[in-house]
């Protein structure tokens, strides 16, 4: 069986950034496992521009910003293979993996990143009513249809769901001719990047229908129309204000599924808010030598942060192959770490990554990341270490569609007691 | 005096900036973070600009299309004519990021560049 130090699960903007950070912190033996053809992952689809001002303090496209992280990882001569599938990781990290080259193989890694990143959430999982016919994308498919295979899937569309990719395809269908009729969103609020609405929506004069669903698609062969209706606060269809749209095409932007099939198959534990890994500080999950990094540990809007939170996973995998090869085969070195402090997100905080902290584990400075459950409005966030008081910040805004973040230094950990909780939460004005 | 309230597109922080404008000059903007909120608050007021991204036809390469964009941002009046013209644009792989593929395009004076790289398809 092949062995490498550290195996990384995807080949994306996470596992890119994963590899890198990996190598600089002084691994060696390093393989990324990419199902594509190209590395690059979603990136290569997302033509538009935006990415990079945090990384690179430039506007790029999702291609060009991909391109400077493959050009990083050709240079470092870091290993990858293309067109490979992976199948299985065991939770002693065997990886099993195939291609057309080599069929069915396994890998023996001593630690593993995973950076699977997410995917839609599909019609199915929406139960919206009505025929099957042809014309029912995913935002993310048209995206890759229009961006990269070079078809307009539609000519009258109506898209459902206000997040990113769709409003990313609204202005793009429209730049490429079709006419987007109007983008219905079930909440009472937009789950996209605000700067999207102004850009993509209200630069080509698109409705943006809040409080709205899909109640019915027309159409047997191919779409023909659907019906939008107002829903009430229980999200439930008000008889009455049903409006139909002839279109051929719908669109789905409704959200997006952390992709872990692989590591609930290895017994990796859940969060069942984010359908990511529960993780600790160093992003390593209940199984030692275990990391997550990107959209598979929760859903990010921003590439870079993508990049940064896969650097620090980069990071810790390469200091525990390091200790592990220090240390005497059987001794796990994630076990032997001092106290565990658990943070726990109320009032609003849906939840955070990490999950955990271990001060004596931790980096100078944590960044704690998560998303609010509402829109609030001059708002603060507060962090509670058993009791006492450690940040309150102001912020005049907050909403489910934008991730926040705190920053956590050592110094404020280090004496805490075993047994010790970090409440993060919202606090009125 | 005329307040006029943006959500700027600079990042995805999406600051939300008011501007002051006193018989057509900006006089002030608040709400912003960086002069990158600045910069777009008094453009857009005035001459509102943006980068434009699409795709052009590719022949002989192992995709069919390449992404591009303008080099810089360029009047949102110009956005339709910018499309029009690159219906007829088809570049032959292989195709380099910052490759022009377009020059001055719509009379804008900004060139249309590739943002992505396409090799030749194999056996060609």
């Amino acid at each position: 069986m092949k062995q490498y130090d550290i195996v990384i699960i995807g080949g994306g903007p996470a596992g890119l950034a994963a590899a890198l950070e990996a190598k600089k912190s002084g691994a060696e033996d390093i393989l990324i496992l990419e199902r594509d053809r190209e590395l690059g992952g979603i990136l290569n689809q997302c033509i538009h521009n935006g990415f990079g001002l945090h990384t690179f303090k430039e506007e790029l496209t999702g291609p060009e910003y991909a391109a400077r992280f493959i050009g990083q990882v050709e240079q470092e001569r870091i290993e990858y293979l293309l067109n490979t599938m992976v199948m299985d990781i065991s939770p002693e990290k065997v990886v099993t993996a195939m291609n057309r080259e080599e069929g069915l193989f396994e890998i023996q890694a001593r630690a593993v990143i995973l950076a699977m990143g997410c995917r839609e959430r599909s019609r199915g999982a929406l139960n919206i009513p009505g025929y099957r016919p042809a014309g029912i994308f995913s935002a993310g498919t048209a995206q890759r249809l229009v961006n990269m295979e070079g078809f307009l899937p539609g000519r009258e569309v109506v898209i459902l769901g206000s997040g990113d990719i769709g409003l990313i395809m609204a202005r793009r269908m429209t730049l490429e001719g079709a006419k987007v009729k109007v983008v219905a969103e079930l909440l009472p609020y937009s789950g996209g990047l605000k700067r999207n609405i102004v850009q993509c929506l209200n630069d080509y004069g698109i409705p943006l229908k809040l409080s709205h669903t899909v109640v019915d698609i027309q159409g047997r062969d191919r779409v023909s129309g659907v019906t939008l209706a107002k829903v009430d606060e229980n999200r439930k269809p008000i008889p009455g204000t049903e409006e139909f749209y002839s279109c051929d095409t719908l669109l789905l932007s409704c959200g997006l599924i952390p992709e872990n099939e692989l590591s609930r198959g290895m017994g990796v534990v859940m969060n069942p808010v984010t359908s990511g890994p529960v993780v600790n500080e160093s992003l390593e999950t209940n199984i030692p030598g275990v990391f997550a990094c990107g959209n598979v540990l929760h859903v990010h809007d921003l590439v870079d942060f993508v990049s940064q939170e896969a650097a620090s996973a980069g990071r810790h995998a390469a200091a525990y192959v390091a200790a592990e090869k220090r240390t005497q085969v059987g001794t796990e070195p994630g076990q032997q770490s001092g106290s565990s402090i658990t943070i726990k997100p109320q009032g609003g905080v849906r939840y955070t990554v990490p999950s955990t902290i271990r001060p004596q584990r931790m980096e100078e400075e944590q960044i704690l990341r998560f998303r609010v459950g509402d829109v609030y409005k001059n708002c603060y966030i507060s962090m509670y270490l058993n009791g006492e008081r450690l940040a309150h910040r102001k912020r005049p805004v907050m909403a489910p569609g934008e991730m926040e973040e705190l920053k956590l230094k050592k110094e404020q950990l280090l004496d805490c007691p075993a047994g010790s909780e970090l409440i993060v939460t919202i606090e009125e004005a | 005096m005329e307040n006029r309230e943006l959500i700027c597109i600079g990042c995805p922080m999406g600051c939300m900036m008011t501007v002051t404008l006193e018989d057509g000059r900006v006089t002030a903007v608040t709400g912003n973070t960086c002069k990158r909120g600045d910069d777009y608050a008094r453009k857009e007021v005035t001459n509102p600009t943006r980068i434009v991204t699409s795709s052009v036809l590719v022949e002989g390469g192992e995709l069919p299309v390449v992404s591009v964009k303008t080099r810089e941002d360029i009047p949102k009046g110009k956005i339709p004519e910018t499309m029009e013209a690159l219906k007829a644009v088809c570049v032959q792989a292989p195709v380099h990021i910052g490759d022009v593929v377009l020059i001055n395009v719509a009379g804008t004076g900004v060139d249309m560049v590739a943002t992505k790289n396409v090799q030749a398809a194999a056996g060609r």
